[in-house]
């Protein structure tokens, strides 16, 4: 007879000493482990719902402008550091982790209408309604010295928009028409007029730029934007070197090769193949008033917009809905926005005069994190990814709470929409077939192209 | 040992001094000698051109800067078994040029599940325990070695768990062990209930309830057990300190607990099976099965169905979502005497009054094997390793393989001192629990347990303070009732839209059904050309106008693949030549 009967030493399964950590001597049979769809949907639910408990963005309000903000620049090296310029001409410098303004200077009069950063980090150029360029330093000025600017350029008309070059020492302004200057120069050494509009915004392009550097002129021109009040969306383009569209304000990926631009248009927004300006690739709705501002998130990923709705709404890049959106009681019109270049947080400066620090992710925590709460937060978002599209996951995680006109004017919009829907479809349906074409949602904003 | 290719291996080694190991310095020098050896390795390795692989593996390998080569290249090799083992599905098919973005995250996942497929396989090979065995000398049949004979041959702690508890008082008893396999829980006839660790025979309760009971079931933890009673259902807790008394539930007479659920289903003498949320305390369902008295009762742990046994041979399957059986089963002449299912949800065991024990597959709901018992089994259970053990009497049998394979000998049997009640194998462990009338007996039973726990889902040896934080976790991922189902992986698949709803969603979007057809209406004609025969008339005309040129074309083919059969046959018939005196007679 050969018997062998299970006989567990139990020194091997229990510690030897209160000092060790527990033993957990583990099977991956899936035998042993029995609904393990059903559990892993269960971990998921759990998952979804702490995170819409742990979803509290919003983290600090910046006080001190006395008029709205009307734009704001991230220092191209410092992560604390934020530039802010609002109506009645002042600028403020702010550092993000001790919540406090550390440089106050009168820049211009009247609006502050753009502030960039040169790339060094040393200095940054402000344009401003009394139609001048000026850089300034970025150290504040010792004892007993003025505030000064470095250089001030006089303009012949006002300026709305203000762009530096990544590498070289050339920067870029819009107004009534598209200026190109170079930082050694009082003069533009070239401008750009289309007709009678106005531009609100002008961009370098950061990736091409990096290709191309000899041929700066070009890119610039192809990545200069107009400003229309109308609704209509008209893309003009020129020659090779000039191309504008009849749009509102563009932002820029920093990662992303393939060049795509945002344009908005009142309440949507509209990611262009900048190859193929024909149609968009996607289109961004769920704002319910016109779009104030972008900005891309450094990843590329996501960009963040500003509306005057009062709220501010984050887009995944390829997503035609907002994943979040962000409002408080207190917050008026977002003029302008920014999403730092740690992927971690958003600025957002408005009407009321405050700046607002938001994180970029409302549930996550801040802080340093240990190896076991790292394991714990990208086991729960592989799960929530998995079992995302189960209704009951998908309500928990798409419910946001919204101020109650907003919630309305979603609703009438969308009441519009339909019926506009319904009339379409009765109309093809008592129209010969092929007569009334569906066009998709894509292709309904795009007018006309112009060459 | 005389090879002809060890000699020559010999020979080497005596003839030539063995080389220093190579030095990435002395690559020069050893260039030529490096080329020579190149060239008759190139011959040798020509015929194997076929593994590319292989080759590159081995190119890395003399890379080393001692000169060697890795002589087991690229990553081990895993046996395919192991590898089926830990196989969850099958690779989804995927369009090729459609949805790149849909086909590029299935094919990323698919990589990762493979991945942790292999490791799992590659783990599997480390796991401490080996599962338990007898085996008899030559003619010697396993279930004529008597237990103590095994108690005798095994270790002392293996030994120590061949036992008996001798309590004539209180008569037949219940048997349960806890979810982890570390305590026993014994529920005698006649009001006897006793929580014991049986491993170190510590008695942690003992308590008289002065009522007969019928069943006796752990919750999730050894904590708190419940007890059917004669008239209510009662909840314990391992002091035997009465928690509820649940009136709601009357007349229980069997009691399933499912741990990942936390439900304790409980099936009455008044044909209800009931279902309560142990975490809650609240009565999820009550479904009045209308069968009669309901004594026969397991559930599948599998997927959490519940399985009753009829009087009238029938078995039902249940879950809390419907108040309709999900399956009935004729599975015997007479009344069904017990049920049991396999951990992996896939054969059911039944046995009934007409003597006979059925293997079932429950999935495919077909009957696999049929054995003659000649007292009939009153009790069975499967363990863990899928070993069957049935009570006939007061002679416990333990079949291995009953389910694949017809088996004609038990491979163990063991006579208890009274009828046998209850009978329960111990999880993780070689034994197996009776509770007969005299008393409770736990037999050794090599290979029935499973050898490697896992310590997150059930450790046996856990100490109070993981068990506390196990249950926390436990009860975080607690199943809802409403995820029952036939299939537990249900809801992980793609729930795809049935050709109805899709087309439902398209009217609704359109406005019109695209694929409406307009039902063909004669036009009406004078002079009495729209008679009622000649409307019928015409429309025979365009009746089933879109499928004739299909049928016409099925047909054709029908015919042509039977004229090519005669052909052929009849080359056959010409080709064999055998032509016999009758073949005249076929045209």
């Amino acid at each position: 007879m050969k018997v062998k009967v299970l006989s567990r030493n139990p020194d091997d399964y229990v510690r030897e000493t209160k000092l060790d950590i527990q033993r957990v001597p583990r099977n991956y049979d899936p035998t042993l482990h029995p609904f393990e769809v059903n559990r892993e949907y269960t971990r998921a639910l759990n998952a979804t719902k702490l995170e819409r408990v742990f979803a509290k963005p919003f983290l600090a309000s910046l006080d001190g402008h006395k008029d709205g903000v009307n734009c704001m620049a991230k220092h191209a090296k410092s992560l604390s550091k934020l530039l802010s310029g609002s109506c009645d001409g002042e600028l403020k410098v702010w550092d993000l982790t001790k919540h406090e303004c550390v440089r106050t200077l009168q820049a211009h009069e009247g609006f502050v209408r753009g502030i960039v950063v040169r790339f060094c980090g040393t200095s940054f150029f402000t344009a401003g309604d009394d139609k001048t360029i000026k850089q300034w330093k970025m150290e504040s000025p010792g004892y007993g010295e003025e505030e000064e600017p470095l250089n001030t350029i006089l303009g012949k008309t006002v300026f709305t928009g203000l762009d530096h070059h990544q590498k070289d020492g050339v920067f870029a302004t819009c107004g009534q028409q598209v200026d190109i200057w170079d930082e050694q120069r009082s003069s533009p050494i070239r401008s750009f007029t289309w007709g009678v509009d106005s531009f609100s915004a002008v961009r370098f392009n950061p990736v091409e730029v990096r290709h191309h550097v000899s041929t700066t002129l070009r890119h610039t021109h192809t990545h200069t934007h107009t400003h229309t009040h109308t609704h209509t969306h008209t893309l003009y383009s020129f020659s090779m070197f000039t191309l504008a569209y009849k749009v509102f304000i563009v932002s820029l990926p920093d990662a992303f090769k393939m060049d795509c631009l945002i344009f908005l248009c009142l309440t949507s927004l509209y990611t262009y193949d900048m190859r193929f300006l024909d149609r968009p690739i996607t289109v961004h709705m769920d704002h319910v008033s016109a779009v104030l501002d972008v900005d891309y998130s450094p990843t590329g990923k996501e960009f963040v917009s500003a509306s005057f709705d009062k709220t501010i709404r984050i887009f995944p890049k390829d997503g035609g809905r907002s994943r979040e959106v962000y409002h408080t009681k207190r917050m008026q019109h977002v003029i302008c926005v920014k999403w730092s270049a740690d992927n971690k947080f958003i600025l957002s400066g408005s009407d009321e005069m405050n700046i607002r620090l938001w994180k970029a992710n409302a549930a996550e925590k801040l802080g340093v994190l240990t190896p076991r709460e790292k394991v714990a937060v990208n086991y729960s978002q592989k799960l929530k990814e998995k079992f995302q599209h189960h209704p009951q996951i998908r309500r928990i995680a798409h419910h946001r709470h919204l101020p109650k006109s907003i919630f309305h004017q979603t609703k009438e919009l969308r009441v519009m929409k339909e019926a506009r829907r319904r009339k379409e479809r009765n109309v093809r349906k008592h129209s010969r077939p092929g007569a009334v074409p569906v066009v998709s949602e894509k292709e309904k904003h795009v007018v006309t192209v112009v060459k | 040992m005389a090879s002809p290719g060890k000699a020559s291996v010999s020979d080497s080694h005596v003839g030539k001094k063995k080389k220093p190991p190579a030095r990435y310095w002395q690559e020069e020098t050893d260039g030529e000698k490096k080329g020579a050896e190149d060239g008759g390795r190139a011959a040798e390795e020509e015929p194997r051109t076929q593994k590319p692989k292989q080759e590159e593996h081995q190119r890395e390998g003399k890379r080393f800067i001692s000169g060697k080569s890795d002589p087991f290249p690229g990553p081990a090799p895993i046996p395919e078994d192991r590898l089926q083992k830990f196989k969850r599905k099958e690779k989804t098919k995927k369009h090729r040029r459609q949805h790149y973005k849909l086909r590029d995250i299935i094919t990323r996942s698919e990589e990762a599940s493979e991945m942790a497929q292999k490791q799992a396989a590659r783990f599997d090979i480390l796991l401490p325990e080996d599962a338990g065995f007898l085996e008899g000398d030559e003619e010697e049949d396993t279930y004529t070695i008597s237990q103590e004979d095994i108690a005798d041959a095994v270790d002392i702690t293996s030994g120590a768990k061949y036992f008996n508890l001798k309590l004539s008082q209180f008569g037949p008893y219940r048997v349960d062990y806890s979810k982890t396999g570390r305590h026993l829980l014994l529920g005698g006839r006649r009001g006897h209930v006793a929580c014991v660790d049986w491993q170190s025979k510590q008695l942690m309760c003992e308590i008289n309830v002065m009522e007969s009971i019928n069943d006796v079931k752990w919750l999730h933890s050894e904590t708190m057990y419940a007890v059917a009673q004669k008239k209510w259902l009662h909840i314990y807790d391992s002091n035997g300190i009465e928690l509820h008394c649940i009136r709601k539930f009357n007349d229980v007479l069997r009691m399933q607990f499912l741990p990942y659920h936390f439900l304790l289903a409980t099936a009455s003498a008044s044909s209800f099976l009931k279902y309560l949320d142990v975490s809650v305390g609240k009565e999820v369902t009550a479904i009045c099965t209308k069968t009669g008295r309901l004594d026969v009762m397991c559930q599948n742990p599998h997927n959490a169905i519940i399985h009753l046994g009829h009087p009238n041979g029938t078995v039902t399957l249940w879950s809390p979502n419907q108040k309709e059986a999900l399956v009935k089963m004729l599975c015997h002449q007479g009344g069904v005497r017990s049920v049991t299912v396999d951990k992996s949800g896939t054969y059911m065991v039944t046995s009934g009054m007409d003597k006979k024990l059925k293997v079932y597959d429950i999935r495919a709901l077909k009957p696999l094997q049929s054995y003659f018992l000649p007292a009939g089994a009153s009790c069975l259970s499967l363990s863990q390793r899928g070993l069957l053990s049935a009570t006939t009497g007061d002679v416990v049998q333990v079949y291995k393989d009953v389910c694949n394979t017809p088996v004609t000998k038990p491979y163990m049997a063991h006579r208890v001192r009274g009828t046998a009640w209850g009978l329960s194998f111990c999880p993780f462990e070689d034994v197996l629990g009776v509770g007969h009338g005299d008393g409770f007996t736990s037999m050794l039973v090599p290979g029935a347990g499973e050898p490697n726990f896992d310590g997150l889902d059930a450790n046996p040896y856990r100490s109070a303070k993981q068990r506390q934080e196990w249950e926390v976790k436990a009860l975080l991922e607690k199943i809802q009732p409403e995820l029952i189902s036939l299939d537990p992986c249900e809801l992980g698949q793609v729930d795809q839209a049935t050709f109805q709803q899709r087309h439902q969603d398209r009217v609704q979007a359109l406005g019109f059904d695209p694929l409406a057809k307009e039902k063909f209406v004669p036009k009406y004609k004078k002079k009495g050309r729209s008679s009622t025969g000649n409307v019928e008339k015409r429309k025979r005309q365009v009746a089933h106008e879109d499928q004739r040129d299909i049928i016409k074309q099925t047909v054709e083919d029908k015919m042509k693949m039977e004229k090519e059969r005669k052909n052929r046959e009849k080359k056959k018939a010409k080709l064999s030549g055998s032509r016999s005196a009758l073949d005249r007679f076929k045209n």
